[in-house]
């Protein structure tokens, strides 16, 4: 019988293991449908705000000799409002809205603005490493993840993800926080703070100077990470962070992540990334002898 | 080690050519981008200020590339205003480009939109019979009419202008004159880029009457490389699977020729 790519992050069902990152791709239902026919498992939203934001003029990227890529982005979005609208239409793919925001008002607003809307899960943007008052600077403080955990989980019966990364709090104290606070799943890790500075013209690239590191430097971090929390936590666990292929994904899974999301690797290799991810996967469990997922999550920690 | 086309390499410009008062060509060394197809683009840092998308400009002498800037925003004025000596980076080359048809050819250019179309230009085969339209405001921002004449002596051709004050060449729209041209011959290729409501009714005028036409579209854009996603037109990503689309795959976008998005992704009308 042929193997079962269908995960489950604890109420969360996916047929795909692999899923688009937060940040990626994000603001047009259309590109999602794409994703989701490429293969994707679901596509997690850009990280909206209660507002529009435009982001940081650019650079706003930057390619790094060797592999890997620094984004500063700045969180662009079209705001939850304009976004919920959007993807009201949608009835096939498994959409994961992204939040971000600085008091746990700002999260449960924003839920309310997607009752219309088919979502599988809400993600807790609390990492992202390049914009003040907004993401690591809130998952940082584990007492405000306590409280917007608290809120949002009290806001909705959909699932909630915390996406954690690393700080200048030790993250696991975040998925500690999260955890406590009854948080359904958490997504590691998001990008790394990181710059890029020019030796011709002595400056910074990026236009917000700082920036998230992402793709293959930051795979053995992120892998690192998932294999403590799930050490530690019983928590299903979403792996994030340079993941380009099947045996990256396959790495996470033994590491204890039940799926697995893609970014920076869109971006070297375009969305066939994700049947990639997928074929590889099958092919490796008919040589394994696995029938599902589930049979493989976290076997590096037995070994 | 083989050059990482996505980090920024920095380039000395050695060379302003003035087009008109508000337009400038900017001249560089540069293997990678002197040999890139007609429709690719780089991402031009301007130190301090901004980084932009630009069509590649040629540069008639081998190894070298330039951009065509015209003063616009804040972003496209730091290009325009940067001095001979001075440094650049650029990133890329990205995108696809055009297919190249044989016989009888159209280009359409409008504005700035004229730079791949001059690249296109390169490119053509010597028993290509080529007409080259190019459209502008008035008599003063005509440019790059000299150039085609130029590229083109070899071959069958004509270059015609138009004004849309009627100050230089034909007057009237750039796409009225398209459709006298698509009523008369049957081209075996047609090739457009500038704004996208000029490159929208050429489509449509080319499409309806089964001709090959593509056009090099031009969005907002952050990363380049398919990661941010500021520059879709429906489902299609115009760093990714463009600049070039075919008329065929545009016709039935429909956000083309009528939605663009802002920097945080809204949709906007034309």
């Amino acid at each position: 019988m042929e193997p079962s790519l269908v995960t489950s992050i604890g109420k969360i069902q996916l047929e795909k293991p692999a899923m688009l990152a937060s940040g990626i791709l994000g603001i047009s239902l259309d590109v999602f449908n794409r994703l989701y026919r490429s293969g994707a498992g679901a596509v997690v939203s850009k990280s909206l705000s209660t507002e529009p934001w435009d982001g940081y003029p650019n650079p706003t990227i930057f390619g790094i000799n060797g592999g890997g890529w620094i984004n500063a982005v700045g969180l662009s979005n079209p705001g939850a409002p304009n976004f919920a609208k959007m993807i009201e239409p949608n009835k096939d793919v498994p959409i994961i809205i992204s939040l971000v925001g600085s008091i746990p008002e700002d999260f449960s607003t924003m839920i309310k603005q997607f009752k219309n809307s088919k979502v599988i899960a809400y993600e807790l943007n609390l990492s992202c490493p390049h914009v003040a008052k907004v993401g690591l600077e809130v998952g940082d403080d584990p007492d405000l993840v306590k409280k917007i955990v608290s809120t949002v989980k009290n806001s909705t019966h959909v699932p909630v993800i915390a996406k954690v990364g690393l700080g200048t709090t030790h993250y696991l104290n975040t998925v500690s926080a999260a955890v406590d606070s009854g948080i359904d799943a958490i997504t590691a890790i998001n990008t790394i703070r990181a710059i890029a500075i020019d030796v011709e013209t002595q400056r910074p690239i990026l236009s917000n100077k700082f920036g998230g590191l992402s793709g293959t430097p930051i795979k053995p971090i992120a892998l690192r990470c998932v294999y403590e929390i799930s050490s530690k936590y019983d928590i299903p666990i979403i792996g994030c962070g340079g993941i380009s292929t099947w045996e990256d994904a396959i790495e996470f899974i033994l590491a204890g992540a039940s799926a697995i999301q893609i970014g920076s690797a869109i971006g070297d290799n375009w969305i066939h990334v994700f049947n990639d991810i997928n074929n590889g996967i099958l092919q490796y469990m008919k040589r394994k002898g696995y029938s599902k997922i589930n049979e493989m999550i976290g076997l590096a920690k037995k070994s | 080690m083989q050059r990482n086309l996505n980090h920024t390499k920095i380039c000395v410009i050695e060379k302003v050519i003035d087009e008109t008062p508000t337009v400038r060509t900017l001249i560089f060394s540069d293997d990678v981008m002197s040999s890139v197809l007609p429709g690719q683009f780089a991402m031009v840092w301007i130190p301090g200020i901004n980084e932009l998308p630009m069509s590649v400009m040629i540069a008639q002498e081998s190894g070298k590339a330039a951009f065509t800037v015209r003063k616009h925003g804040p972003a496209s004025t730091g290009l325009f205003n940067v001095k001979v000596g001075q440094q650049i980076g650029v990133r890329g080359p990205y995108g696809n480009s055009f297919d190249l048809k044989q016989g009888k050819l159209l280009l359409v250019g409008g504005g700035t939109g004229l730079v791949p179309m001059m690249r296109l230009l390169t490119h053509i085969k010597p028993n290509d019979d080529v007409t080259v339209l190019i459209g502008a405001k008035s008599k003063n921002e005509v440019f790059f009419e000299d150039l085609a004449n130029d590229l083109l002596k070899n071959n069958p051709h004509r270059v015609i202008i138009t004004t849309d004050d009627g100050t230089y060449g034909e007057k009237g729209f750039v796409t009225s004159m398209v459709e006298k041209l698509v009523n008369e011959t049957r081209f075996d290729g047609i090739y457009t880029c500038g704004p996208e409501i000029m490159m929208y009714k050429t489509v449509q005028l080319a499409h309806s009457r089964g001709l090959f036409v593509q056009a090099s579209l031009e969005r907002m854009m952050k990363c380049g490389v398919g990661i941010c996603g500021s520059c879709c037109v429906g489902e299609d990503l115009v760093c990714k699977d463009g600049t070039v689309f075919d008329g065929d795959h545009l016709i039935l976008n429909m956000e083309f020729g009528h939605f663009h998005r802002n920097k945080a992704g809204i949709l906007e009308n034309y």
